[in-house]
Formats: structure tokens, sequence, C-alpha cells
């Protein structure tokens, strides 16, 4: 069953009153991101999407989560079109995007504070995932007081303590360093293989791609459109040493191969994205 | 186990008028009135106040505008025995309080709107900079021909003294506050008024406490000034009437309470400040 139906978005960005940026040699106020793209999601699926700089990845994400409306093209999510953040989605940011004013804990309880739950359960359900990512003892701890992989749990904690049925991730982990970030990504298999929420997660890296998903989007160079689906048929539960396997490699080099061209075509247009990125 | 990151609290950049003391990013470490200084400052001080008791008692300056230290004390407690200190004191505290207190209220929802809503700002940024920009003395005498000569028009000046630190200091405090945790609350289904309340609020108390800190030495300064020009009571009442009547010793009784009263407000202010801004982790709030 599709539990995410992404049909024809098309978004392209209106620049500020007299900017102007060259696209494909001419000037124009006007950036085409995404041209057309239709993408099914299962339920309980775990999809990552690759693709070049500036191929709206996560413009994308934003239109799935109700936080940008697309120019053309809808969304839906268990059949209901998008048009505003849904409360069955949960977002989770490359900066953590923690209140730096509230606890660890307290950050939690925000995403239930605003849906509306008692006080009580609240503080319980935050505990609960707080300890399901191993931060017991660090309930009172203020964001500039953790560790980049500790906010990112707690930022992630919060995304799944309101029991989304879809969870939007981008880049999670990319600013992390690469031991916090392989073990995050174990973590963050582990509770999802509990859980059965379905994920939407942005990446850069193909080892990350292949590791964590089910199947594999490939987007283009800009205007971005989906080029592949790749479907990764390693078993689960996967491990860390699954990476050196003949299999991963494989799944490796056929990523690597859709994503090569589209690189390639992306690196003209590497001045462009500053204009429209927020 | 303690991690501390090497980044300053997300996002949240403080603004323009405090720049000097709260704009550089929290660290940790001992800020610069910790135990230490105040040793250190103690000796020049101690100088000042003693070429005060000696000056006059060996002519080098005339005792009459300018009584030895020692006098200027028992000035002090002949006044606060009488319960004339008090009594000044309370009334300039309170014309202070109410002006601020009304500045408070209306500058921080005002700066509210004028940091969120762009078409707002452009449209009142400039009657605002051309207000801020008129001193409150020069209104001083059109406060007593509109209000009278009674409370209003000190209430008033006090108003007119602290309500831009606390408007321009809560636009900026609006205007910084981090897009992406304006994202984040919205992926999160955060309504209206739950992100002015739970998120844009918050995120600019740091900004607007720090007005707040300017705000309130300015309504002072002001009550004073405008006590010394049209009143019948308040601390700066006393300070003119005492120079008046050549009660010297009273002038400096005065004058000392004034800077006793400034600086246990601003340490207050200072230590209010830390307590609000805790989650920044240790920010280096001087007290100047």
């Amino acid at each position: 069953m599709d539990r995410i139906v992404v049909s024809g978005i098309r978004k392209t960005f209106q620049l500020k009153p007299g900017q102007y940026v060259t696209v494909d040699g001419e000037e124009t106020d006007r950036v085409t991101v995404l041209d057309g793209v239709d993408l099914n999601i299962r339920k309980g699926e775990f999809i990552t999407l690759v693709g070049p700089s500036g191929s709206g990845k996560s413009v994308l994400l934003d239109i799935i989560g109700g936080l940008t409306q697309a120019s053309k093209g809808i969304v839906q999510l268990d059949g209901t079109t998008i048009t505003r953040p849904d409360p069955k989605t949960g977002y989770v940011f490359q900066q953590y995007a923690l209140f730096p004013w509230r606890t660890a804990l307290s950050n939690i309880e925000y995403a239930l504070e605003v849906r509306g739950v008692p006080k009580r359960e609240r503080t319980d359900r935050a505990r609960y995932f707080l300890a399901l990512f191993g931060l017991s003892g660090f309930e009172d701890r203020y964001p500039n007081q953790l560790s980049g992989g500790m906010q990112q749990r707690v930022a992630i904690a919060r995304a799944l303590a309101s029991n989304p049925e879809v969870l939007l991730m981008d880049e999670p982990f990319a600013a992390l360093d690469a031991q916090t970030r392989e073990i995050l990504q174990s973590e963050l298999l582990k509770i999802w293989e509990k859980i059965n929420t379905t994920v939407i997660f942005v990446t850069h890296s193909i080892d990350e791609a292949i590791y964590l998903a089910d199947r594999i989007v490939v987007m283009t160079a800009r205007p971005g459109t989906v080029k592949e689906i790749i479907d990764i048929d390693l078993p689960r539960p996967r491990d860390g040493d699954i990476r050196s396997s003949t299999e991963f490699n494989a799944h490796r080099a056929r990523v690597w191969k859709a994503l090569r061209d589209e690189v390639n075509k992306a690196q003209k247009d590497w001045a462009l994205s500053p204009a429209y990125a927020n | 186990m303690a991690y501390i990151s090497e980044k300053p609290g997300i996002g949240v950049r403080l603004p323009s008028i405090a720049a000097g003391s709260a704009t550089r990013p929290a660290r940790k470490h001992k800020t610069a009135r910790g135990d230490g200084t105040f040793s250190y400052g103690l000796p020049l001080l101690m100088l000042f106040f003693l070429l005060w008791e000696i000056a006059p008692r060996l002519g080098w300056l005339n005792p009459i505008f300018f009584p030895p230290l020692s006098d200027v004390c028992r000035s002090w407690f002949g006044l606060a025995e009488s319960g004339v200190l008090a009594k000044h004191i309370g009334i300039s505290l309170q014309r202070a309080a109410i002006g601020f207190g009304l500045a408070t209220i209306v500058a921080v929802p005002l700066g509210f709107l004028m940091g969120r809503y762009s078409l707002f700002e452009k449209i009142s940024d400039l009657l605002v900079q051309t207000l801020r920009n008129t001193s409150q003395f020069a209104l001083l005498p059109v406060f007593i021909l509109l209000l009278g000569i009674g409370e209003a028009s000190k209430i008033a000046i006090t108003f007119y003294s602290s309500v831009f630190f606390l408007l321009v200091n809560t636009i900026s405090g609006v205007k910084a506050v981090d897009p992406l945790l304006l994202k984040a609350a919205r992926s999160m289904g955060t309504s209206d008024v739950d992100l002015f309340r739970k998120v844009i609020l918050p995120a600019s108390i740091p900004s607007i406490v720090a007005g707040a800190r300017l705000a309130v030495k300015s309504s002072i300064f002001a009550v004073i000034g405008a006590e010394m020009l049209a009143a019948k009571s308040g601390l700066g009442y006393l300070i003119q009437q005492s120079q008046l009547m050549m009660e010297t010793g009273d002038m400096y009784a005065g004058i000392l309470t004034m800077t006793l009263i400034g600086l246990i407000v601003n340490y207050l202010l200072v230590w209010f400040e830390r307590w609000a801004t805790s989650w920044k982790g240790q920010s280096d709030t001087s007290p100047h």
C-alpha cells in the first residue's frame, strides 16, 4: 500500500526583485529546481534520496513535509493532499534545530506540547525516547552542553516522540564526524525496525544511502527529476560489516554509475544554488 | 561526562544596542567581574575617597562647595534618619518604574510586530527613528504643557527615555530568530500563537533583556533630570534644592545615593540577564 504519492511535482523559485542568475546561459529571475517528480512510497519503507547538489532533494522533502508549496503537482499522504505540515509527519534537520533555551527533555516535549498532549504523558514519552537513544541522565542538559551527535539524537527523538507515520530526514548526519555518523546510522536502523515508520532520508553519501535504504531514489541534476530507483535487497537487520560485502560494493558501483553524469552536469550549476537556498 | 560544544547557541545572534557586552559568543570563562577584579579596583576607589576627605580639609578645595566625605556621610545619615531620603528615593524609583513598565508594555508587542512583519516596519520605521533621535529633555517642556507639572509629565519622560531601547532591541531580537528554528517549529505544526509564545519570544529574550538593562538605566537618569528641572519631590529635586540652599552636604549625599542606586540596579539587572539567558552557557555580561 502506498503511503505517499508524489505526482508531477514541479517547483520554480522566483528570485527577489532585482536579483538575477544565469541559467543555461540566460539571465533570469526564475529557477526551476524540480521538474516533474513522480514517486510512490510504500508504508514502512526506508527511502534514501541521493542526487547532485541543486537537484532539489531538500526542496522535495520540504514539499512532502508541507513546508513549501509546489508550483505544480500534488503530494498525497494516505490519500490526503498535503498543503501544510501534517501532524503525522516528523522532520529532522541537518543542523539539529533544537531550541537552545529548552533542555533535552523539554525539546522533545515541545513536539507533544504543540499537539496538545497532556503534561504528564508528555514527560513520560519524552523520557522514554531519550532513553531509547541512550540519553537517560541528560534530561536537563541544554543543547549547547551536548555534543553534535547527542544533539542530533535529541532531534530525532523529538521527531519520533509524536509517533509520526512519516519521518523526513534532511542530511541529518552530514554535520557529524565519520564515527558518530556510523553509530547513529545503526541506531536509527535499530529503532526504525522497532517502530516501522516510513522514512525519507536525504543524503550525499552513497554508502549511507545503501546501508539504510530499501530503495534509493537517484535524482538528476537541476531541474531535478527521478533518474532511477534502485532496490537495495540487502538482508535486515544490517550491521556495519555489510559495507565491505560484495553485494554492497555492487550496489555502490551501480548508484555511482547512475549519479556520475548528473554530478558532472551539476558542476556548471555551482554558482546557482545560493540564489534560492534558504 | 560533560560535553561542551564549541558552537555558540544555535542561531541566537544578539543585536545592536547592547553590542559591547552581549554580542560576543557565549564562552565558558570567568566573567570580568569575578572575585578577582573587585579587589584590584578597590585601592584606586579608596584613594579617590581619601582625596575627597583631605582635599577640603587641607584647603585644596573650598569646603563650602566641596565638603569632606565624612561631612557628606553625616548629612546622608541625617537625611536617612529623618526619613526624607527614603521618601525621595521612593518617589523617584516609582516614577522610573511606572515609566519603564509602560514602555515595556508598549515596546515589546510593537517590537514583535515591527520585527515580524516587514510592511509594518517599513511604514513605522521612519517615525520611530525621528522620535528616537529627539532628546527626552527637549521634550520636557512639551510634556509639561500637555500633561501639566504633576506626575504625568515625569512618567512621560521616563517612558520616552526607555521605550526606544526596548523597542529597537525587541525588533532586532525578533529579526535574529534563526529561520531554521521557525522552520522546525512549523514542521511540528506549531500554531501562529504558539510560534510567538514558544519560539520567537524565548529566542528574543536575551536581546530584550539587554535592551531592558539600558532602558532601566536611562529611565532612572531621566527621572533625576526631570526632577531637577521641574518637581517638588524626588532625588533630583533634593539635589537641586540643596544646591540652591547651599546645603552642599545634602547635595552630595543625594548624588552619592543616586550613584549607589545606579550601581545596585545595574548589578541586579546583570544578574537577571544572566539568569534569563542561562541556557546560553556562561555569557560574558560585564556590568557596563
